[in-house]
């Protein structure tokens, strides 16, 4: 009892170490891709640990909302991303990482976030908000999708129970679970606010999305929210590898361990030159690139309901 | 899984050009239309020389290798070319509704599921679930014939429903190779034609779009 508490404990501090990391990586293959040598890899750490010590600057008419949203962001996010099976399955709490929960909680957290971007009043809080919920409303049907198809194939929604299924029974090479491969990674790549859909690097203000609701945060407040925006990019990263990539998963922690640190690792270098080589879409065309995400996880869906074999 | 990896690889090639089918559908620049096109009879290669391993059809990789040289990467050249000459790389084309078109595909996608698993429910279950995508590849072919306005991206739309009759072919046992040889061949033909005719059009209404042909025919929009 003591140890599995504890090792679930390891699970929570780890993705909440390994967050920035991740994001400094990307940062780092992007800058060495474009010729530059760019930040260190640790350079996130030391952002946080900077925005931590700074007084926080607050808007006049901020209401409370404004001062709780980034907890309550940084909360909501960290517990859904210890939820996802990263170097073992079957924790203590793996009965309640369910891919619908696990959606639902980051729904929330995105809720919050555009509450808080309108609640000061600015007009760039007022389109980053806008934007965030259209982006959503097309992400998380999508989402829901893929679980659907996920769950035909696996019997469950549960992450730890996908996992298990996907590394020891022979599912094989399945066209329903390529499709949504596909369309898991467009909606992680929206939901992360990553090139296609939005530039996480910039702050012009006709393409921002993220950045535009952040926008009116400092101090340690925008340190949560950066952990937070961190730690889904490494939950997306972790749901991908565990429903797709699950090797590793069962033979002992160490080498679960070792070898997601290598799919992270592969995760970071593959966004990296992916988001380099990619221009970034006009806003009006988000709605189709995500359409294109929901109507692969739909054929996904339909095709394990025609034919069980596919 | 009763099959093995055999079956499983087979399928995968055969979504895998179905996939490549929507990304053409989604593409609304030539460009990058033509190249998904390359990408498409790439995928086809892949699975006809795939098909031919599991079937033991030496004469199948004469299908694939004829698809991989001709139809990925001669055909999508001379449509570059095409496209670079009559001067309009850079236009962006009006398609209905991306979003519209995609659900329609998927709609004939599940038509074809529902019009071929139960016709071919003895058939060799290879065969079967293949030629269930290769008829949607064909149908999602037309689709495109369809709802695109620009000649060359209905050309497009007709050289992808040749791969999904390809596909088809290969994934049935015992094709002779005389047949394959002759579609090949009347694509070719084909080809040619449609391209000498795209000039002719280009000529006559200075555009390429076939929405002047409706007002010269004198229909009403």
């Amino acid at each position: 009892m003591i140890a599995s508490l504890l090792v679930q404990g390891v699970q929570m501090a780890l993705v909440l170490v390994l967050a920035p990391l991740l994001t400094g990586l990307v940062r780092k293959v992007k800058a060495r891709l474009q010729r530059r040598r760019g930040p260190s890899l640790i350079q996130p750490y030391r952002d946080l640990n900077r925005l931590l010590g700074k007084e926080v600057v607050l808007a006049e008419n901020a209401s409370w909302l404004f001062r709780v949203a980034p907890y309550v962001i940084f909360a909501v996010t960290w517990v859904a991303a210890a939820l996802v099976p990263t170097f073992a399955t079957g924790l203590l709490f793996s009965w309640s990482g369910d891919l619908i929960a696990i959606t639902a909680l980051l729904g929330s957290a995105r809720f919050t976030q555009a509450l808080a971007a309108m609640d000061i009043g600015t007009s760039f809080g007022g389109i980053g908000a806008s934007r965030e919920v259209m982006i959503a409303s097309l992400a998380e049907p999508a989402m829901l999708m893929i679980a659907l198809s996920v769950a035909l194939v696996a019997g469950s929604t549960q992450l730890s129970t996908i996992a298990d299924y996907m590394a020891f029974s022979a599912v094989g090479l399945r066209v329903s679970l390529a499709l949504g491969l596909v369309a898991l990674i467009i909606v992680a790549l929206a939901e992360n606010a990553r090139i296609p859909v939005d530039n996480p690097a910039t702050h012009l203000e006709l393409t921002m999305v993220h950045e535009a609701m952040v926008l009116e945060y400092s101090g340690r407040h925008l340190a949560m929210i950066d952990l937070a925006a961190s730690l889904k990019l490494l939950l997306y990263v972790s749901v991908i590898a565990c429903i797709f990539f699950p090797v590793g998963l069962a033979y002992g922690y160490a080498i679960g361990l070792a070898l997601y640190l290598a799919k992270l690792a592969v995760a970071g270098v593959l966004l990296g030159v992916f988001e380099t080589s990619i221009a970034k879409m006009r806003v009006f065309r988000v709605p189709n690139f995500l359409g294109a995400a929901l109507m692969l996880g739909l054929l996904g869906v339909l095709l394990l309901f025609v034919s069980k074999g596919m | 899984m009763p099959h093995g990896y055999g079956f499983d690889i087979a399928h995968m090639l055969a979504g895998g050009l179905v996939l490549v089918s929507f990304m053409m559908l989604y593409q609304d620049r030539l460009y990058a239309l033509i190249n998904m096109l390359a990408l498409h009879a790439l995928v086809l290669a892949l699975s006809v020389a795939w098909q031919a391993h599991i079937q033991g059809a030496p004469h199948d990789y004469i299908t694939a290798a004829i698809a991989l040289g001709f139809k990925a990467i001669a055909v999508p050249w001379a449509l570059r070319r095409m496209v670079f000459r009559l001067g309009i790389h850079r236009e962006i084309e009006n398609v209905v509704s991306i979003g519209l078109t995609m659900l329609a595909g998927i709609a004939l996608v599940a038509l074809s599921m529902m019009v071929m698993l139960p016709v071919t429910a003895h058939a060799d279950p290879i065969a079967r679930e293949d030629i269930a995508l290769a008829l949607s590849v064909v149908l999602i072919g037309l689709l495109m014939m369809v709802t695109r306005r620009n000649a060359v991206s209905q050309v497009v739309g007709f050289l992808s429903l040749e791969n999904g009759v390809n596909l088809a072919a290969t994934g049935a046992q015992g094709m002779p190779m005389v047949v394959e040889i002759s579609v090949a061949f009347s694509i070719l033909i084909a080809f040619i034609v449609i391209g000498i005719f795209l000039f002719r059009i280009r000529e006559r209404f200075d555009t390429v779009d076939l929405e002047a042909l409706d007002a010269f025919r004198g229909e009403r929009r």
